[in-house]
């Protein structure tokens, strides 16, 4: 295509970006590196205090009765709601889900049954006319999975193997590259698809077929989003001209995405440097002040801390707190050796301070020890004040992702509009452990999971035996994971496609097939009791391991001990190879990750005693931390122990690990405890590590909260791979955070 | 040659500049009233470590040292255990590694070599008054200002640091006297006060032995703060 031309671009600098969908050239062109302090950031307006304080009063009014309100006669669609307003006069970025803020949607298009229930849970019912239409005419992705399930993975599912599979709603995890609208307009946006469409000619196979399809789904799409827009009086047809539509654009089409969908996780990409190339352009032109910039980042921010899907009390249990992952990646270094940090980036995280913290959006730094020093010690300082961080490796993703990717969810990088992910879960790897040992039984249910394993039936556990049988375990398991996935992702594309967020990605789009793994710590352990100590299991009358006695210590995972960590390392590069040896749908690459968010706790429940010493029902511990109270060398022994499960290649989805401080023992001072964190950050993620989620707060300010939420009504903690309002916990939730490893000072 | 080890710190990050390994040996001279980890006054507790495998295990956190940080050798009394003590901070010396020396200067004698190879001392100021030391600690205040004396000759800089115990090291008369003593120490770089808290008595449940502060309460913090800010600003 030849160079396009706007009015709107005036002023920029031109380069690949004017030929084709490039943001990141744009960005690169363009951008203001900041390497200052956070002095010239301002406080709130009058009229973002409006707005956020009639949201507030309704978050509060949400907290008590879970469900502020449901929208019940209309279904998701892009453009399927009436415009809604909280303040109008004093919004400066508009736009909501529905026509009511905080009001939820109905998405029928993932599964009829789970978004019934969480109507009924409510006391709410669906339109009866509407229940008739998707009864006799339209087919959810979840009936069109369980019409596809094999026998093997619903005994899997039941058992609790594979868990929180995203087989009944929406996958999510895919972002939209919601910059896109905001740079071109959408009327280009809609040419480019056109022509793509017609270049997409030739023996029509499956594939091609199915391409073909979906991008005049998407073409369609856009056409809505342009109308839903317009229904705010939002014309995107051409590109924003100046910050304020910068911000409006990109909302917008942010927010066609949760009209449409409700997968798991809707996360926001990377958008504060981008943005930040209009803020200065305006500042520069002298039509915006700084007091306007972080007015539009406020109330940017106000509306996605308003995004809600409609959830069942199970999903809940998986996933607590409501979450909706919003993320946005912050910072992080270019391939050219400038940093993306700029001040739009300090005024993404000052929304914590002019806002207060809060869980969403998750808000995600992406950490090199390169980045300005400046911007590193005020990362901390907000950290410390707000626990609404986490830090992820920018030197582990660059090299394999380019400098313009963002994080879907919690630790799952993809190339902004070049790649999607395909949601997989996760898979309980400690009790793969026990059907290693039990012969494949489950050893709560009494039925076989997995066929073909010889039990072991020896007094004493016998290492190389076990080994033997878990990586047997492991390769069974690993197949009918994949097959499971290809399942839920051949039915979601068919039933439940995310035509809006899809159409702001390339029309040949890389995907990213991402399966998880939970219960790692409690595996490396119990294989390191059996090799290191003695361990007799004890059995019922079905033969079936119920309980172990260890004779003996053992190295546990979390204390820098190689004989330990080396047994986790051992268990995620083998699940890794044995998913890889499994071809996925539509050439999907294999990713894994070992992360929980807050699933660990219902895993555990479904998880018999286990050799390490931890009994029937208790939680696993989250993520890749290790088990709450055995790692005894203090923080940096265990963040080593972490440090060494690998990335690329292995867990290139995110290797998970939440570090919980009291903020005494981070230092005497605040100058002090700003710098320490610096040194641990920068100390961890230089051994190669991926992700962590940093918390600074006393252990009796939770306990303190569980009796009297009320007192701490924005109380925020980040848990794997997100942040979480702790009201928003189960007590069983709370209770499993509250006992997890506090570092204090000796 | 090894060492009697009480434990190993990976993040102190309140024992000296920075972010801070801290080896805490085993044994200690003294029985401070208020010491809260009485496991480790004992000489033949701990566990045995050699010099290489520490060293490995301390140089894993090497990552986390910038910013001034690095490793502190704690106690127990670490001066009880003088070669081993050298031994180590001379090899990390070697791997350019910044060390701290928190001690109560309860040694045997001999510690030009030690200080020689030691960035900065914490010098844990018991008492000042020599029958008020031994009714604290058991001990004699000679071998404190003897070691005064060798970090004075090694040149080596100090941060002292003084525990606060309610009605037994918060009064005035003695406060005052402190400082004037502290006047008197070489390199004061800043100093501490450590509030007293009573997290230790069930270590000595555990041990069977009575606690000798039993009914005495945690010092206040922010009193302790006060204190600190009151009487010792000259050199923080």
């Amino acid at each position: 295509m030849s160079t396009m031309t706007y009015p709107q671009w005036e002023g920029f600098c031109g380069g690949e970006w004017q030929r084709t969908v490039d943001v990141r050239s744009f960005i690169q062109r363009n951008y203001t590196p900041y390497d200052g302090d956070e002095s010239f950031l301002t406080g709130t307006t009058a009229r973002t205090r409006a707005v956020w304080s009639k949201c507030e009063a309704l978050l509060l009014r949400e907290l008590k009765q879970g469900v502020l309100d449901v929208e019940t006669h209309i279904v998701s669609g892009i453009d399927n709601f009436a415009p809604g307003y909280i303040d109008r006069e004093n919004e400066v970025i508009v736009g909501l889900q529905t026509d009511a803020p905080l009001k939820r949607i109905v998405n029928l298009y993932g599964g009829k049954r789970m978004a019934k229930s969480s109507l009924e849970q409510y006391g709410y019912t669906l339109d009866p006319e509407i229940d008739r239409h998707f009864c006799e005419y339209r087919k959810t992705h979840n009936e069109g999975v369980f019409d596809a399930y094999p026998q093997r993975t619903r005994v899997a599912r039941n058992a609790g193997l594979l868990t929180g599979l995203p087989d009944a709603y929406g996958r999510g995890r895919i972002i939209g590259d919601y910059r896109r609208v905001a740079l071109y307009g959408i009327d280009r946006l809609i040419e480019f698809k056109q022509q793509d469409l017609l270049e997409l000619d030739g023996p029509m196979d499956d594939e091609r077929i199915r391409l073909r399809e979906e991008i005049s789904e998407q073409i369609r799409a856009l056409g809505q989003v342009k109308a839903m827009a317009a229904r705010y009086g939002v014309d995107l047809s051409a590109p924003a001209a100046d910050a304020r539509e910068a911000v409006q654009f990109v909302y917008m089409a942010y927010l066609a995405g949760v009209k449409e969908n409700n997968g798991a996780a809707t996360s926001l990409g990377r958008c504060s440097t981008f943005l930040d190339i209009y803020m200065e352009r305006d500042l520069e032109r002298g039509v915006l002040t700084e007091e306007g910039a972080q007015e539009l980042m406020d109330q940017f921010i106000i509306k996605l801390r308003l995004v809600r899907h409609l959830r069942t009390p199970e999903y809940n249990e998986l996933f607590g707190g409501d979450p909706t992952w919003v993320t946005e990646a912050i910072g992080g270094m270019g391939v050219d050796g400038r940093s993306l940090v700029t001040k739009n980036s300090f005024r993404c995280l000052h929304t914590l301070t002019n806002l207060g913290s809060a869980p969403e959006p998750n808000l995600t730094v992406l950490w090199s020890e390169r980045l300005p020093e400046n911007f590193k010690r005020y990362c901390a300082k907000m950290s410390i004040d707000t626990d609404s961080i986490q830090y992820e490796s920018d030197e582990l993703m660059r090299p394999i992702y380019g400098d313009d990717y963002a994080i879907a969810c919690c630790v799952s990088a993809m190339t902004l509009g070049k790649q999607m992910q395909f949601f997989g879960a996760r898979c309980n790897i400690a009790k793969c452990l026990l059907y290693a040992i039990n012969g494949g039984m489950d050893e709560r249910l009494g039925v076989q999971v997995v066929p073909g394993i010889e039990p072991i039936t020896d007094e004493v556990l016998d290492y190389d035996r076990v080994r033997e049988n878990y990586e047997k375990v492991l390769a069974y398991v690993a197949e009918l994971y994949v097959d499971t996935m290809n399942i839920i992702h051949f039915m979601h594309d068919k039933y439940a496609y995310e035509a809006s967020q899809m159409a702001l990605h390339d029309s040949q789009v890389e995907r990213l097939t991402a399966f998880g793994i939970a219960g790692l710590s409690v595996a490396a352990d119990s294989l390191s009791a059996i090799r290191y100590a003695r361990v007799k299991p004890v059995r019922n009358d079905q033969g079936i391991a119920v309980d172990f006695v260890t004779e003996g210590d053992f190295p546990q995972y979390g204390n820098d001990d190689d004989r330990a960590d080396d047994e986790a390392v051992f268990v995620v590069r083998t699940f890794a190879r044995e998913l890889k040896k499994h071809p996925l749908y539509r050439n999907a690459q294999h990713t894994l990750s070992a992360l929980t968010i807050t699933s660990n706790v219902m895993y555990g429940k479904k998880t018999g005693t286990t050799p390490d010493g931890r009994k029937l029902g208790e939680p696993l511990a989250p993520g890749a931390n290790p088990m709450h109270g055995r790692d005894v060398n203090g923080a940096l022994a265990s963040l080593n122990s972490v440090a060494k499960i690998p990335y690329r290649n292995v867990c290139q989805d995110g290797v998970s690990n939440t570090f919980t401080v009291v903020p005494e023992a981070l230092g005497r001072d605040d100058e002090q405890r700003r710098d320490n964190l610096v040194s641990i950050l920068d100390g961890y993620f230089g051994q190669g590590a991926h992700h962590l989620n940093v918390n600074v707060l006393q252990r009796e300010t939770l306990i303190e909260a569980m009796d009297h939420p009320e007192k701490y009504p924005s109380l925020t903690i980040r848990v794997s791979g997100y942040a979480v309002n702790f009201n928003r916990l189960s007590r069983e939730q709370q209770e499993e955070v509250v006992r997890r490893t506090f570092h204090t000072a000796i | 040659m090894t060492g009697r080890m009480h434990a190993l710190e990976s993040m102190g990050l309140v024992d000296g500049p920075g972010v801070r390994a801290v080896v805490f040996l085993q044994g200690c001279p003294l029985r401070c009233r208020y010491c809260h980890n009485p496991d480790s006054q004992c000489d033949a507790g701990g566990r045995e470590i050699g010099e290489d495998e520490l060293l490995r295990r301390l140089l894993r956190l090497r990552p986390y040292f910038a910013r001034g940080g690095g490793v502190t050798f704690s106690g127990g009394e670490p001066l009880g255990q003088p070669e081993f003590l050298l031994r180590m901070l001379r090899r990390l010396k070697r791997e350019g590694i910044h060390t701290c020396l928190d001690t109560a200067g309860a040694g045997l004698g001999d510690y030009d070599e030690i200080l020689a190879n030691t960035d900065l001392v914490l010098f844990d100021v018991k008492h000042e008054d020599p029958k008020a030391y031994r009714r604290l600690t058991g001990g004699d205040i000679a071998r404190p200002r003897a070691f005064v004396e060798a970090v004075r000759r090694a040149g080596v800089p100090m941060w002292v640091r003084h525990v606060v115990v309610p009605g037994l090291t918060d009064g005035e008369e003695h406060l005052a006297a402190l400082r004037a003593y502290i006047a008197t120490l070489p390199r004061v770089e800043r100093v501490e006060l450590l509030p007293y808290h009573s997290m230790g008595a069930e270590k000595y449940a555990a041990l069977g032995r009575p606690y000798p502060l039993a009914g005495v309460p945690d010092m206040d913090k922010a009193t302790c703060a006060a204190l600190e800010r009151r009487w010792f600003t000259t050199w923080n």
